[in-house]
């Protein structure tokens, strides 16, 4: 009896705590106001999925949902993390070629139509090239080859059809890449007023000035957002909006805008602003034209690799702060990236760097080239500073084994053109990977078949690999496998990354609800759970 | 002004305006041909910020906007459009690029005057007291600021300016929305027209100071003076007026620099006018809009030199435009 009462008395205890703690968590967020962000610069389009660039997804993620999404309050993305968004569930066939999406009833697009499974549909048949109103670019193409067709049942059903299975499928409709578009407006439209079903409608663009959005009262999700309305200001010089978010201008800074020494000036000026050094999943990576002489020699790649020193490049650049890694992004944040003890054994990266250039320089003399016959290279990059500063650095450490560089910074806009016409022989790019998923970075950076795999680097074997882990279901197994290819790229020297950059991102301490990811920049950008505590 | 000097002023007025029209044309020629020069168009631009170039969609996109068509009939499609008053569509926004500038043209244009006023109030004012107290400690301590004025960047003054508010005010004076009210506007707007005009204030200064010495030592103000003019007549009304005419022609040719010192500071203070849009549509390959800009912008330059002319007359009735 006594236990009994014990019992109900701590039930009693517990369910008013619930009680007392409840209102209090829901009183606790406050709705209104217009968070003010500031953006880096002109974003190309608002159309998600025709864009490569945090500059169109950190602002229009808000105006979508996804069919899943990486849980917003999560530090970490992965598998783990993945919640539901206008699909409320999912399910795979015995097979595993088939996944099912049940989806959620009573959703509405901005302007009033209902959400239904033919949205869906009409969204992976413009991602697969197969809806007539196609994309005018697709940069993600790639993500989704293996899918067949996209079947619905009825309204509220969708099911992908594969044409083996993909483990992390499901991880590539987690990213902020990856939203669901209406079918009834065509992809112009969606690159000037976009619809969606998200927490925030778009008001307006003004092209090189603001973006506003305003919240959306028929969300979906009841009570939410808290915002009243985003505004963003764009700014283009650096010193300026770091200014501005001193002057508490702004609520929050473009994603990872405040490098490392800036970082300091914030501190100090504002000291009560939170800031948060992550890393990107932004590499600074050495492009190599394979077919340009004479690099078509794997000795002279190699000697490039082992001419490296990443420490001191990181040293200088990022005051240490970067991550020495290789292609996938490094623990503890990333959840594929290989262990110190294998990296160190990737050429170029076991940190002695007098041996490793002793070795360089041996190859070299090997093949001709000594102090009286360097050979001279120009290094291409881009003029801007994230590009140009490691190109320098670069270009100083190939002396070291005789190779003689001459930056040659071209145009920023025509960066890529350039690089796809192969008209460089040595260059220094960034690279960004939305998801920290296997199948997104090798599919789209190495694979044979990739538009996006800048230096058109091609290894059969090495794309069977890439299938291979893709199929893989048991991680660790697929961890293996991933380290291995890492291992092969390495050795081919193809796009060797330098190092994974961290940078800070700040908000005022009144920002709430908002958390930064830490192995992405491009996923947590819904800001629906964001509100201002005024 | 009697009847011949009528018809020699009219006939002026005529052959300007046809000078005018061949410049435009010159103009319109040059910068067409010279956008098209610089390597990469749109196209390029467009599939950048998607990482990859696609060869089949790049040529989709050329050909949806015309650029595969030749030269000579993109070239009369855009004179023909103009002339119709259709500026064509932006490129990026894919928007009327009349809709795209036409805000933009009164914020520049704004900025532009009160830079101009502050140059040429500060500028005049002080080559005045310059001259007129030549060798004294305020002629050297304006003459210094004169050549800080010459040699500071106005980019590094508006970052120095903006540095200054943050930290002793707490305030950064950039644009952020479209102003209320006059006043407001003029106060955002008054730290930058400063910091472009710092430049021209200088030069106004020390070539008012000099054109003032010069004048100040000829006889017809020693006659003046010995007339027992006081020094204020003999300074403002006889030497200033003759010395204003060389002041004038550097007005004139400021305003028409004035453009590149706004690029900077519209930039640095963050103002959405043509100056800042013109550079970032130039780097965008946006053609209907930089053709349709630079246009509007000569057609000013060409109005001030016209304005400037007219104003000689003005200041030296001895000019005359008819011979």
């Amino acid at each position: 009896m006594n236990s009994r009462l014990g019992l109900a008395a701590l039930g009693v205890l517990a369910l008013a705590a619930v009680l007392a703690s409840a209102p209090s968590a829901a009183l606790a967020q406050k709705s209104g106001g217009t968070l003010r962000i500031y953006h880096r610069d002109n974003l190309p389009s608002a159309s998600i999925h025709e864009e490569a660039t945090i500059s169109t997804v950190m602002p229009f993620m808000g105006v979508f949902n996804n069919l899943v999404l990486y849980d917003q309050a999560k530090k970490l993305n992965s598998d783990a993390t993945i919640v539901p968004d206008l699909a409320e569930s999912w399910s795979w066939d015995a097979t595993r070629t088939k996944l099912t999406f049940k989806l959620r009833q009573g959703v509405k697009w901005h302007d009033g139509k209902p959400f239904t499974a033919k949205d869906v549909q009409c969204t992976w048949n413009r991602l697969t090239g197969k809806d007539p109103d196609e994309f005018r670019k697709n940069p993600r193409q790639v993500w989704w080859q293996n899918l067949k067709e996209v079947s619905v049942n009825g309204d509220y059903e969708a099911t992908f059809h594969l044409n083996r299975p993909q483990s992390s499928f499901l991880s590539m409709f987690a990213s902020g890449y990856t939203p669901v578009n209406p079918c009834h407006v065509s992809t112009k439209e969606m690159r000037i007023n976009p619809i969606g079903t998200g927490p925030f409608k778009f008001a307006e663009f003004r092209r090189g000035e603001s973006l506003r959005f305003v919240r959306n009262p028929d969300y979906w999700k009841k009570g939410l957002p808290y915002l009243d309305a985003i505004e963003w200001r764009v700014i283009e010089n650096r010193s300026t909006r770091i200014l501005a978010f001193i002057a508490d201008e702004f609520d929050l800074t473009f994603v990872a805008d405040v490098s490392i020494p800036l970082l300091k000036d914030v501190r100090s000026q504002a000291p009560k602003a939170v800031c948060e050094v992550a890393p990107q999943y932004v590499s600074s990576n050495l492009i190599i034209n394979p077919s340009a002489a004479p690099f078509n020699d794997p000795k002279i790649r190699r000697a490039m690799a082992l001419a490296i020193d990443r420490k001191t490049m990181i040293d200088i650049l990022s005051q240490g702060k970067s991550d020495m890694s290789g292609v996938m992004l490094p623990p503890p944040e990333g959840n594929w990236g290989m262990p110190p003890e294998l990296l160190r054994k990737l050429p170029g990266y076991s940190g002695d760097v007098a041996k490793n250039r002793a070795e360089a320089r041996k190859i070299m003399e090997s093949l001709g080239y000594g102090p009286k016959k360097t050979l001279k290279v120009k290094v291409s990059t881009r003029n801007i500073p994230i590009y140009r500063d490691p190109a320098v650095l670069l270009i100083d450490q190939l002396k070291q084994i005789y190779i003689e560089g001459e930056l040659e910074v071209i145009d920023t806009s025509i960066w890529h053109a350039k690089v796809t016409r192969k008209e460089f022989s040595v260059g220094m790019n960034l690279t960004g990977v939305p998801v920290d998923d296997p199948d997104v970075n090798l599919y789209e950076n190495y694979s044979c078949n990739s538009e996006r795999n800048l230096t058109q680097y091609c290894n059969k074997e090495v794309d069977k690999l890439i299938d291979q882990q893709s199929q893989e279901p048991d991680r660790e197994k697929r961890k293996k496998l991933v380290w291995e290819i890492e291992r092969r790229l390495a050795e081919d020297l193809a796009r060797p990354i330098i190092y994974y950059d961290r940078a800070a991102t700040c908000w005022q301490p009144r920002v709430k609800g908002f958390v930064l990811h830490h192995n992405s920049i491009y996923n947590n950008w819904r800001f629906e759970n964001v509100w201002l505590d005024r | 002004m009697n009847g011949k000097e009528a018809i020699d002023v009219s006939g002026y007025l005529i052959r300007r305006f046809f000078l005018m029209l061949v410049t435009l044309f010159g103009i319109s020629v040059v910068i067409f041909v010279m956008l098209r020069l610089v390597p990469g168009n749109i196209t390029d631009i467009i599939f950048d910020s998607a990482g990859f170039v696609n060869p089949k969609q790049k040529q989709r996109i050329e050909r949806e906007l015309g650029l595969d068509q030749p030269i000579v009939t993109q070239y009369a499609r855009w004179i023909g459009g103009l002339a119709r008053g259709d500026l064509g569509y932006a490129y990026v926004s894919e928007k009327p690029a009349i809709q795209e500038i036409a805000p933009r043209i009164p914020v520049s244009a704004k900025l532009a005057a009160l830079a101009l006023v502050f140059s040429t109030l500060f500028g005049v004012t002080l080559g005045v007291l310059s001259a007129v107290r030549q060798d004294t400690t305020l002629d050297y301590v304006l003459r210094i600021v004169s050549l800080s004025g010459l040699s500071l960047p106005s980019f590094w003054l508006g970052l120095l300016i903006l540095m200054a508010c943050v930290q002793w005010f707490g305030w950064i004076p950039i644009y952020r929305s479209t102003p209320e009210s006059f006043w407001k506007e003029l106060g955002l707007l008054a730290l930058p027209a400063a910091a472009v005009g710092f430049r021209s204030s200088a030069l106004v200064m020390r070539l008012t100071r000099s054109s003032m010495l010069e004048v100040l030592r000829q006889d017809y103000v020693r006659t003046a003076r010995a007339k027992g003019a006081s020094e204020t007549a003999v300074n403002y009304r006889h030497a200033l007026a003759n010395a204003l005419l060389p002041v004038v022609t550097i007005v004139g040719i400021e305003a028409a620099f004035l453009i590149g010192g706004l690029i900077v500071t519209e930039t640095v203070f963050n103002i959405p006018g043509v100056a800042r849009f013109l550079v970032e549509a130039i780097r965008w390959r946006d053609y209907p809009i930089v053709q349709n800009l630079v246009m509007f912008i000569a057609l000013v330059v060409v109005l001030v030199n016209f304005i400037v002319d007219m104003l000689y007359m003005v200041l030296d009735p001895r000019i005359k435009f008819g011979n």
